[in-house]
């Protein structure tokens, strides 16, 4: 299904709609007061995107040094071409360890590299620790949002899901008292589990250390109880220095939720001694995206979500819309580069404004990336091109509902937002139109009101 | 060719500009150091407590399994560490050293040597890290100077109690780990 396809079921839910909206919407506002606090949080913006610059300039070196410090360490260092081979790198260090059951804590990778799916076809039962990301294993789902995972969901679906799989209290909808029940229920996972995989936010160069942010737990839980630390790491990940994580620690909780840092900010070096702990470098199409020049800055993403939380478009549509594991803005320019026809419609799902570009931390240039990425999709489809765009169209002509929303969003939007917004030096929207004056009713509420 | 090899000469094979990697300078913070610090705690819904404040709680309150390693209540321990972590399930408090804390965003840094096991302050179910007011930074810049070029196997920034918004974004206390975090500044 297409984006706009997509975004008119989920807008069916019109409540629902409305409080995933302005929920994401209150979660850019805590982003917006909390950077606000801090003076330098342009320089630390600047700063970061000039490590991250530097990082993918020197990609190569930067991971040969990476790799020989943390075998040095003791680590374990495997690389994996794709999701597959991936995959298949997990599933033999499982079989050595003749281990049937392992914990997992927020690793966005393995979604992409659909690990979940293929460990349960191979007899090993997978449990995700993260409570949002649980709670949308057991509805056999996949995350929506990136740091939220449950986002579109109510309590009382959580409520009806725990009862039915974990025996609470039918109805009781208390968030404290669901949050207990899978404190309970997970750990009893985690003392069972011999092996324990995480994702990574930051690997060091100079080190060979790397580093995993959570507010749970989760990772720590699982990792220092196992006997084996897998560790799932896109080679983008790498910081050369130490103090870089400085910067990024700095700007990460910020702008994903608002507050100052992760409550558990935890540095992996070397395993503890009787232990093993492993790191798959994957690449997965990153290099491919490295290769494009227009589209590499992509890479420099630490996976924060504020392009989502601010996104018009993310807020309304919700994250399933999308179709890709990263959704939003920011899988939007990801997405295409990994399938192109399948993704063809996501470069479409944005109106441009470059909010997201403005609240990134690591200032990348994501509303130009979706106008470049429109002109590749339209450029690949050659003749198809004009076809292509017929059927984007068709896409929301064909559900009146979208078309309706998606109408009277803009409306809104160009009501509501400052002009600040609207016409920031960065928006190339508004820079190189005048913008139209929004017209109160659109046609359809004005044939309405006149036909009789 | 291997998979790293793969990887390796595909990003060689692309040309890429040079970017230089810029230095970091010295941010500070406006306000008063121990002030800051101690805002930060309890924003991140941690407590702040005096020795004199702590020794009260801890009288008053019930911890059958407890486990300090401070050098400042080193004979508080009921029971000693085990080898296998897993003994761990039911320790009710842990009383660990912080090294320093940050104060801008309430974070305190831990390494090996101050836990004992890697598990202790997230299997614990009440947390109290004992920190010197005198051990108090300004940013995460300052912080990062300090842990210089440390070998710890493992070191963890905590900035407050295990903690989750992940149902319906309503913020609930004690997800996996640790259900309180005390400060203890001395
Ligand atoms: S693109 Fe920027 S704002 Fe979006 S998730 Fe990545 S780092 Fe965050």
């Amino acid at each position: 299904m297409s984006h706009p396809e997509n975004a008119s079921e989920f807008l069916k839910d019109q409540a629902q709609a409305k409080w995933h909206d302005e929920t994401l919407w209150f979660v850019r506002d805590k982003r917006d007061r909390i950077s606000k606090t801090i003076p330098e949080w342009e320089d630390l913006r600047n700063l970061a995107s000039q490590i991250k610059d530097n990082v993918l300039a020197n990609l190569g070196p930067y991971l040969e040094q990476f790799e020989e410090n943390a075998k040095k360490n003791g680590v374990q260092i495997h690389w994996a071409k794709d999701g597959e081979e991936h995959n298949r790198i997990v599933l033999d260090i499982l079989k050595r360890h003749d281990c049937q059951a392992i914990v997992k804590s927020k690793s966005i990778l393995t979604e992409e590299c659909h690990l979940n799916p293929f460990l349960e076809k191979n007899g090993i039962d997978v449990v995700d620790t993260d409570l949002g990301e649980r709670i949308v294993q057991l509805l056999h789902q996949p995350p929506s949002h990136i740091v939220l995972p449950a986002i579109h969901l109510k309590k009382g679906e959580i409520s009806e899901l725990f009862h039915e799989k974990l025996h609470t209290e039918k109805g009781n909808e208390d968030p404290a008292y669901l949050t207990q029940a899978a404190r309970l229920h997970l750990r009893e996972k985690f003392l069972g589990a011999k092996v324990a995989l995480t994702g990574v936010n930051f690997g060091i160069a100079e080190t060979g250390e790397f580093v995993v942010c959570t507010n749970e737990g989760n990772a720590d839980m699982g990792v220092h109880l196992a006997d084996v630390h897998v560790a799932c790491m896109g080679i983008e990940k790498i910081l050369p220095r130490r103090k870089d994580l400085g910067i990024f620690l700095r700007l990460l909780a910020r702008s994903a939720t608002g507050q100052p840092v992760t409550n558990y900010n935890s540095h992996f070096r070397s395993p503890a001694p009787g232990r093993e702990l492993h790191i798959i470098l994957v690449d997965n199409g990153r290099t491919a995206q490295l290769a494009r020049e227009k589209f590499k800055n992509s890479l420099k993403c630490i996976r924060c979500g504020a392009c989502m939380n601010t996104c018009p478009i993310y807020r309304r549509s919700g994250g399933f819309s999308y179709g890709s594991t990263v959704p939003g803005p920011i899988g939007s320019i990801l997405s295409p580069g990994l399938d192109m026809k399948k993704h063809s419609t996501l470069p479409f799902a944005s109106t441009l404004c470059g909010s997201c570009s403005d609240v990134c931390p690591v200032k990348i240039n994501i509303h130009e990336q979706l106008y470049e990425w429109r002109q590749e999709i339209t450029k690949a489809h050659g003749e198809l091109g004009k076809g292509l765009s017929m059927w984007i169209a068709a896409g929301i002509f064909k559900s009146p509902l979208a078309y309706k929303i998606s109408g009277s969003l803009m409306r809104k939007a160009l009501k509501t937002l400052p002009d600040s917004l609207i016409y920031h030096p960065m928006n190339a929207w508004g820079k190189s139109r005048d913008l139209p004056e929004a017209p109160k009713e659109s046609f359809q509420q004005w044939y309405q009101k006149n036909r009789s | 060719m291997s998979s790293r090899e793969a990887i390796l000469s595909a990003i060689r094979g692309i040309k890429l500009e040079p970017k230089p990697l810029p230095e970091i300078p010295e941010f500070g913070i406006q306000g008063e150091i121990e002030a800051t610090f101690v805002q930060s705690i309890l924003g991140n819904k941690g407590e702040v407590l005096s020795q004199a404040e702590f020794e009260t709680w801890l009288t008053a309150s019930n911890h059958p399994k407890l486990i300090s390693r401070s050098t400042h209540f080193s004979d508080l321990s009921t029971i000693s560490l085990p080898e296998d972590p897993h003994q761990l399930n039911d320790l009710d408090l842990a009383i660990l050293d912080g090294q320093f804390g940050v104060a801008e965003n309430g974070a305190i840094w831990l390494e090996d040597a101050d836990l004992g096991l890697r598990v202790v302050p997230f299997i614990a179910e009440h947390l109290v890290i004992v920190l010197n007011k005198k051990n108090l930074v300004a940013t995460m810049h300052q912080g990062y100077e300090r842990i210089g070029s440390a070998t710890s196997g493992f070191g963890v920034f905590i900035a407050g109690p295990s903690k989750t918004a992940d149902i319906e974004q309503s913020l609930v206390v004690g997800a996996h780990g640790a259900k309180s975090l005390r400060v203890v500044l001395i």
